[in-house]
């Protein structure tokens, strides 16, 4: 399979990392959520597809903690992250989250909002994390704007800084909300060449996107669900090619003229 | 003389008592600004809460000092709560109370307004990096409030600095004061006495004041630029 050029190897794992068992979600008396069983292994790359307003950004909000579920567990590392005493602020940090709207801190430079998590929140050394705040902007082709303000960037380079400073904080799985959803078109392709670069090197993650053909080369599993429920679970050139519910290929349809 | 008229700001120790009077506004105001601004933060994040119960009291609080004037707060604390408690508290002290007091609450209300214009998105992105509750108020949101509510708090921190002529009615010896007693001294051989001093007491006024717009001015411009 290839993407950009680049062959994109198989890295999973047999370790699960994130499990989720049984999960409903409700708002009030609507269910937003029902019955969601998945689990995702070290290095996998989860991509869910769904109508909008299936569920899939709150299945994903769910996952760090921004939403409370009401039936169901979900485990990482094997241990349960949604009873009480879970303590959300560390579990956090091992699991990055980028959302649709690039949301950096408007009132710091760009590598302040990096290195702002990984000083205050994790004690690390400044010295340490701003070389590896340099390096990640490097990667990204950013290095050049570490001093700017987030109102002087385009969405573009603002997405791919979001992706930076969540990566800074060494997390052990990405999760991407639509994070091409707001920007323009010419601007998509340079976010996705970053997460693609993340997919090479093994990092674990789930994506939620719109993007069809990037979904298909950079997913180990495609996850569709519709009406907050998963319809299906396959290997993404079955999903594309042969999708074994109608709803799914209604959905597809949608994206071909 | 009508030429001769400003001299009565320079005849005997007028001018100095003039700067000492200043400087009893400049104290009461200054600590007031100071203590009523981080209490008024504290306030405006408390204010922030989901529970009725708590926003409410804050809201009562507020209304408290709106619905009833400064000086009759500074009457209540003078005469009324020293007497009732039994203490001795100067008029200065009643005062920096008082202002202080009055400070938070408005404050408050300005705090809270600034963070919950604040796009929800900033505090997710804050959760989503791992911090606590005090350290996303601490580091991400109330730094970009205080840069939205600057204009309003400077204006209150004028608005303060001139309500603090009302002092002088619990006897503290503040510069409209010292003003008033120079005119009611010279009256005789300088008639127009008063225009000289409170021209000279409006200025003092102008002089605290303006640099306060011009430093917000300034902010503003630094980090909308």
């Amino acid at each position: 399979m290839e993407w950009l050029g680049v062959s994109i190897v198989d890295r999973k794992t047999d370790e699960v990392l994130l499990e989720i068992k049984g999960l409903y979600k409700k708002y009030d008396e609507t269910t937003v959520l029902e019955d969601i069983n998945l689990s995702i292994k070290k290095g996998e790359i989860v991509v869910v597809l769904g109508p909008s307003g299936c569920g899939k950004s709150t299945l994903l909000r769910c996952l760090n903690g921004l939403e409370k579920i009401q039936k169901g567990d979900i485990r990482f590392h094997n241990k349960s992250i949604v009873n009480n005493d879970v303590n959300w602020q560390e579990i956090r940090q091992r699991i990055g989250m980028v959302f649709q709207n690039y949301e950096l801190f408007p009132h710091m430079t760009v590598i302040e909002n990096i290195i702002l998590g990984p000083i205050k929140v994790q004690k690390r050394k400044k010295s340490e994390v701003m070389e590896q705040a340099r390096q990640l902007l490097d990667r990204v082709g950013l290095l050049d704007r570490q001093n700017s303000y987030p109102r002087q960037l385009s969405g573009g380079q603002k997405q791919r800084i979001a992706i930076v400073r969540a990566l800074c904080m060494n997390p052990e799985i990405m999760l991407f909300d639509e994070v091409t959803a707001s920007l323009d078109p010419e601007m998509v392709r340079e976010v996705l060449d970053v997460i693609l670069g993340l997919a090479k090197q093994g990092m674990t993650m789930v994506i939620v996107t719109h993007e069809m053909s990037f979904a298909r080369a950079v997913a180990d599993k495609i996850v569709f669900i519709d009406k907050g429920r998963i319809c299906e679970i396959s290997e993404p050139q079955e999903f594309f090619e042969k999708p074994k519910t109608g709803r799914a290929q209604q959905f597809l349809n949608i994206f071909q003229y | 003389m009508q030429s001769l008229g400003i001299s009565v700001l320079f005849k005997g120790m007028n001018m100095q008592r003039l700067f000492q009077g200043l400087m009893v506004t400049v104290r009461i105001a200054f600590i007031s600004i100071i203590f009523g601004s981080l209490l008024g933060i504290v306030l405006g994040v408390i204010w922030t809460s989901k529970s009725k119960w708590i926003r409410s009291a804050c809201r009562l609080y507020l209304e408290l000092f709106r619905i009833i004037p400064i000086l009759v707060w500074l009457f209540i604390m003078y005469f009324g709560v020293t007497t009732a408690l039994n203490i001795d508290l100067s008029g200065e002290t009643v005062s920096v109370i008082v202002f202080t007091l009055w400070g938070a609450a408005e404050m408050g209300d300005i705090v809270r307004g600034a963070l919950e214009s604040l796009p929800k998105h900033q505090i997710e992105s804050g959760k989503a990096l791992g911090f606590s509750f005090w350290d996303l108020y601490r580091y991400i949101l109330i730094p970009q409030a205080v840069r939205r509510m600057l204009p309003v708090s400077i204006n209150l921190a004028t608005r303060m600095i001139k309500t603090t002529s009302l002092v002088v009615l619990i006897g503290v010896i503040d510069v409209t004061k010292v003003g008033q007693q120079i005119i009611e001294l010279s009256r005789l051989e300088v008639p127009t006495a008063s225009f000289w001093v409170y021209g000279f007491v409006f200025i003092l006024y102008f002089i605290i004041c303006y640099p306060l717009s011009r430093l917000s001015r300034v902010l503003e411009n630094k980090w909308n630029g």
